[in-house]
């Protein structure tokens, strides 16, 4: 017969007391700080002049801030020029992979065809494999198309996502095979079921591998560093990534475009929180 | 009868048709793009190959060159040493995270927003962002040891510290990538599990690890293999926080970055570039299939 009281107070249905409270805030505050405050500092950097960046001891902030480096930086790396490809190249990319890949994904969860599983567990194998085989006859190919420095280079071998089929597979096998019937005693043919009947319904899905599909290509290195050289042909990765190479002196610089090239991203995060969690949550699903 | 039997094959014929047609965009591109490629690139391997020109037909002598090359063997044992490191760490840390803000507290939707951001900044950023902060005269790191009597650290300059600082910094990456996906699998494991047990008078303690744990098993198991993966193909942070001219980029060499160096820079080794990555796939393969055979033990409920 223990007496409830102060901190050791408990919550009969979730087992927290005030003391467990604390000390998870204090976990939490520290895990947070580390994650988020490498940000806080690139900000601050960003808005420094290069003296304050090598002063020694160092200091916190700056004395007025310095939006001129963002100016300066954009100026020399051509920002507005990166942002635009890699807009380009995610548009492409997303629908691109959501006309490709959602179409092939209802053929294998709605129609019957023979060599079906054959052609199912060859592209579980092909998943498997890792990038960086196909790497080098990838680049060999887009010379031979001259697609190297090209948007359209940094797009095309991506396009074919395995994953993305078996992702829509499975938000197609959710819905009621009645629906098919129901459109087809309507007279509707195959495309029409999946265009204008299912399609429709799997929103959900198409919006993941939207965000999937765009993650991937605002965070991809290597290929667009392969396939493209000159830096009006760049993505926001690789020209940041060009950046570090020439202009290393200048972190304050470098740091405004850090600071440019990661907010998209971030606050496209912050507005869709939902959609980028449920999104990633389903990137761990098991095949 | 007969008739509809007809019918029917027809109706068959037409469907198998349908989903041929259907399936072709993504064949063809598959077959363009990673078939033709995965065997192009084992015959590459067979050669010796520069930027230019088909090369001369070698036989098996890159692989054979590979385990008389130091620097593939430093490669090789850097990318181990990652995945073993790295994996746990992300895992656990992962799984701590989740947990934490599971909890019904104050503050919970910014706490989740902050610690979710680097999964959603792209690498590029983030390797600059950490070159800068371990940066050894200038950096904020050093200056905040410094404070408290500590010797400054050259954490990408010096070939001892170097694969450390990698490691953090994919850690970093990776935990809050990793956080979300384990959050939401928490998140789908059935409350009615936690009041029984509440009220069979189970703590906090028993709840974590004989329901959370267990019911959270395959997707730690999935997790386990993502993340080995994923790290074994690290490229991005070395390739961006150290310094490529000097000695410690060598040292902190991942199979992927030195493939990348071989493959497409001045050195122009395809075909010994295209050997590594074979290499890797057949360390990346035996390593699933390992840790698949292991499922049946490490997986609750698993098959």
């Amino acid at each position: 017969m223990k007496r409830a009281s102060g901190s050791k107070k408990t919550n009969l249905l979730t087992g927290e007391t005030a003391g467990s409270k604390i000390r998870t805030h204090l976990f939490l505050i520290v895990a947070a700080f580390v994650a988020f405050g490498p940000f806080i500092w690139m900000f601050l950097t960003s808005i420094k002049t290069y003296e304050e960046t090598i002063r020694i001891p160092l200091k916190f902030f700056p004395e007025t801030a310095q939006w001129v480096n963002y100016a300066i930086i954009s100026a020399k790396l051509n920002f507005p020029r990166l942002y635009f490809n890699t807009i380009v190249v995610t548009i492409m990319m997303i629908v691109g992979q959501l006309l490709i890949v959602t179409i092939c994904a209802y053929a294998f969860d709605r129609l019957r065809f023979p060599g079906k599983n054959i052609l199912f567990i060859g592209m579980l194998a092909l998943m498997m494999v890792p990038g960086q085989i196909f790497i080098i006859p990838r680049f060999k190919l887009m010379v031979q198309l001259g697609l190297t420095d090209t948007l359209t280079g940094l797009v095309l071998p991506g396009l074919f996502n395995i994953f993305g089929v078996f992702l829509m597979r499975q938000f197609f096998s959710t819905l009621p095979r009645e629906l098919d019937e129901a459109a087809r005693i309507d007279g509707c043919g195959y495309f029409r079921i999946y265009w204008n009947v299912l399609l429709p319904l799997v929103k959900p899905g198409l919006t993941t591998l939207g965000i999937l599909a765009m993650l991937g290509t605002w965070k991809d290195l290597m290929w667009p560093l392969i396939n493209n050289s000159s830096a009006s042909k760049m993505t926001l990765a690789a020209g940041l990534a060009m950046l570090i190479g020439e202009h290393t002196t200048y972190y304050e610089q470098v740091m405004a475009g850090g600071v440019i090239a990661s907010i998209p991203l971030i606050v496209l995060f912050v507005i869709f929180q939902k959609q980028f969690v449920e999104g990633i949550a389903h990137s761990g699903i098991k095949g | 009868m007969k008739k509809k039997q007809t019918g029917m094959i027809r109706l068959r014929r037409n469907e198998a048709f349908a989903a041929y047609l259907f399936i072709l965009p993504m064949f063809a591109g598959l077959f363009i793009f990673s078939v033709i490629p995965f065997v192009q690139n084992f015959l590459i391997s067979l050669r010796k190959v520069g930027t230019f020109g088909e090369g001369t037909f070698v036989g098996f002598s890159n692989y054979v060159k590979l385990t008389q090359d130091e620097t593939f063997w430093i490669a090789l044992k850097n990318t181990a040493f990652y995945a073993l490191v790295g994996m746990p760490l992300v895992v656990v840390f992962s799984i701590v995270l989740a947990n934490l803000i599971n909890k019904n507290i104050r503050g919970r939707a910014v706490y989740r927003t902050l610690l979710y951001i680097p999964a959603v900044t792209i690498p590029a950023a983030i390797g600059i962002l950490w070159r800068w902060i371990l940066n050894y005269k200038y950096g904020i790191v050093n200056f905040v040891l410094e404070k408290i009597g500590i010797q400054p650290i050259a954490w990408l300059g010096d070939v001892h510290y170097v694969r450390w600082s990698i490691i953090f910094v994919v850690v970093w990456s990776m935990v809050s990538y990793y956080t979300i996906i384990m959050l939401a699998a928490m998140q789908g494991i059935n409350k009615s599990y936690y009041e029984a047990a509440r009220i069979d008078g189970a703590n906090n303690r028993q709840l974590f690890y004989k329901i959370t744990l267990p019911m959270l098993s395959p997707m730690i198991f999935f997790s386990v293999i993502m993340v080995t993966i994923g790290i074994l193909q690290i490229f991005d942070f070395i390739y961006l926080m150290v310094d490529r001219k000097t000695l410690s980029y060598t040292y902190s060499m991942s199979l992927v970055t030195y493939f990348y160096e071989c493959a497409f820079n001045k050195s122009s080794m395809r075909g010994y570039g295209a050997a590594i990555t074979i290499v890797l796939a057949v360390i990346i393969m035996i390593i699933t299939i390992i840790q698949m055979a292991f499922r049946k033990r490490w997986v609750q409920g698993g098959e």
